[in-house]
């Protein structure tokens, strides 16, 4: 249980910057999850605040503590592994059992926090098994009872599930989010899978190239996505390009107002925020294909300036492929150099001038 | 063929494929242990027999009179102390040089590393022979010639290749992220070596241990053009043995005695791992 506290972290790995400039603040008992691409350098965090990477500038900060150049084995923290890095010559006891052995506690007391972490983590009675008659779920478990068994202040996660099946990696994060409301314990969890984030996390911080892109709720992030980076990279959006004229951001056959000055810009329109309207003349946009997805139709248009659209529409509105519709906007954002700077209130924003 | 007709063939023809296959392996075996086994029984026959003449098929006399001939021969007894004492000197010197190189090599970056690890190689890449004639030379101006060190130096070039390559991929084979995560748990650098990497090395640091010591201990050429005739090592006597009085019993006797400590080493080293760990620990 404990607060962190990231200032300015940089690490450079020869001429290429992993992690540029970073600042973050975690709450105690909080669950963050740092989210973004492969290569944005959110493991690199994840490591350095484990100590296995040195920062090349900046300091981290554990309830206030400056452990910046403090080596891993004295830090309080705690990790788990994508590859589990369990030790293949212990059993799954002395896996859980090493630190407790190094910190020279009585017997009794290691086999009861041992058994105790293997029971949390749903392991009883498996502490004589090898590490290779586990299945890979079971052994990520042991890989998190071992890091739990210690009670580090924070424990770090990268992308632990990752080499599992959706269905395992699912269950388990549940339980990882179970464990850590009853333990109550501060966590990092790196993915790269927003599902994953959006499912357990209280924060999810964006990364991409080693920047942090946006720090909020997953609710937020899905809502009010500050960078055009995080409104394509979070969910399904159609983004297109266009330009603002006279107050008005005119593309893909929908006029918008927006009171920006003039100059190219990019919308953004999630799919389920378009409507469509039925019409029969030559205007709007081609149906191109339809899936019904039994809760709701995954509608493509193209329209007349040959943008494709990702529309989502109620299950049952007689949609298919070759008609012909009118798009509009429920609600919308517009981006400009990246950064978000036009989102009107949440309301039904009707085209300026229906073509 | 009808259909139940079909099924009661299934199972039983394949049932004849699988007794085939059976009896190709066996027969391969067969002929092979044939090969491998053939002089090895010979010569145990040899070393046991006091008499036997041509045309026997098995001797005449069984006994153990070139046992004590041989056992009570004072340049044996000798060669076995010389040929003990330079295989235990070389392995325990090459381990000393080698196993911290091999782990330097694995797990440390230095200008030139990648030239100095070929080198290894490059000791194999040339006829040795040549190598050792040369080095022959330079021995000969330092006074090394006939002289146990100087065999124990030249030995220690040809185990290099053994105690740095199979070391080094053994090294590296282990999971970096095991000791991590072992660092995470609270265990200081040296206590991850003791207590992470060095087991998971274990297995093939004794495989090249006790390559290195038989090879050693076995090593014919190098010991003879360096060595001879002051330093004797049993090999050496062997041949000197098969040159001069040929009596086929001291051969067998002395051979029978040499497979003693590469039998011994190798009990000793399968106590502790097994085949499957072995070929892990080789990257097998």
């Amino acid at each position: 249980m404990a607060t962190l506290e990231i200032k300015n972290l940089s690490r450079l790995f020869g001429n290429t910057c992993a992690v540029d400039d970073l600042s973050l603040t975690i709450g105690d008992g909080e669950l963050v999850c740092l989210l973004g691409p492969s290569g944005s350098g959110k493991s690199t965090v994840l490591r350095m605040i484990g100590g296995f990477e040195e920062p090349t500038a900046g300091a981290i900060l554990i309830d206030g503590q400056d452990v910046t150049r403090v080596p891993p084995e004295r830090r309080p923290t705690g990790m788990v592994f994508q590859s589990h890095a369990l030790w293949t010559h212990m059993n799954v006891f002395a896996n859980v059992a090493f630190g407790l052995k190094l910190r020279r506690l009585p017997k009794d007391e290691i086999r009861r926090r041992v058994n105790g972490s293997l029971a949390t983590v749903g392991l009883e009675g498996y502490g004589e098994r090898k590490t290779s008659q586990l299945s890979g779920g079971q052994q990520q478990r042991v890989a998190l009872a071992r890091s739990l068994v210690l009670e580090p202040k924070i424990l770090l996660l990268d992308e632990p599930f990752a080499s599992l099946d959706q269905h395992l990696r699912e269950r388990l994060r549940e339980e990882v989010r179970e464990i850590q409301r009853r333990v109550g314990i501060t966590m990092i969890f790196v993915t790269h899978g927003q599902d994953e984030a959006l499912a357990i996390a209280d924060r999810i911080a964006v990364m991409r190239d080693g920047r942090l892109e946006q720090l909020s709720r997953p609710d937020r992030l899905y809502r009010q996505p500050q960078t055009e980076f995080v409104a394509g990279f979070v969910g399904q959006m159609n983004l297109l390009q266009g330009a603002i004229r006279s107050n008005v951001m005119s593309v893909a056959g929908i006029d918008l107002p927006v009171a920006l000055a003039d100059g190219p810009a990019t919308l953004a329109l999630r799919p389920e925020d378009i409507a469509l309207e039925k019409r029969g003349d030559d205007g709007g946009a081609d149906v191109m294909r339809v899936t019904d997805f039994g809760t709701h139709l995954s509608i493509e248009v193209r329209t007349r300036c040959r943008q494709r659209l990702k529309i989502m529409a109620p299950p049952g509105t007689g949609w298919s492929a070759g008609m012909r519709a009118t798009l509009s906007a429920r609600k919308f954002s517009v981006y400009r150099d990246g950064k978000l700077c036009f989102m009107p209130q949440p309301c039904d924003v009707r085209p300026a001038a229906a073509a | 063929m009808s259909m139940p007709a079909l099924r009661r063939a299934g199972p039983a023809s394949l049932g004849l494929s699988r007794l085939r296959a059976n009896g190709a392996g066996i027969t391969i075996a067969a002929l092979l242990s044939l090969f491998i086994l053939t002089p090895l029984v010979n010569v145990a026959i040899w070393a046991f027999t006091e008499i036997w003449r041509y045309p026997a098929v098995i001797p005449q006399k069984f006994g153990f009179r070139f046992w004590g001939d041989v056992l009570s021969r004072g340049d044996v007894h000798l060669a076995m102390t010389t040929s003990l004492s330079l295989a235990a000197i070389v392995t325990a010197l090459s381990a000393l040089i080698c196993l911290p190189a091999s782990y330097a090599f694995a797990r440390m970056d230095f200008p030139g590393r990648n030239l100095f690890f070929m080198s290894f190689l490059t000791v194999y890449a040339f006829p040795k022979f040549g190598l050792y004639i040369t080095i022959a030379t330079i021995f000969l101006g330092l006074g090394l010639i006939g002289n146990f060190w100087g065999v124990v130096l030249i030995q220690l070039v040809s185990t290099l290749m053994f105690m740095v390559w199979i070391p080094v991929s053994a090294f590296q084979n282990v999971d970096r992220r095991q000791e991590e995560a072992a660092r995470d748990a609270g265990a200081s650098p040296l206590r991850v070596f003791w207590s992470i990497t060095l087991p998971q090395v274990l297995p093939a640091i004794s495989a090249a241990v006790l390559l290195t010591f038989v090879n050693t201990f076995y090593e014919t050429e190098v010991a003879w053009l360096i060595g001879a005739p002051e330093v004797r090592t049993v090999p050496l006597l062997m041949v000197r043995f098969i040159n001069s009085e040929l009596v086929v019993q001291y051969g067998a006797v002395l051979s029978l005695l040499l497979w003693v400590p590469s039998f011994v080493l190798l009990m000793l080293v399968r106590r502790f791992l097994g085949a499957q760990a072995l070929g892990r620990a080789l990257g097998a």
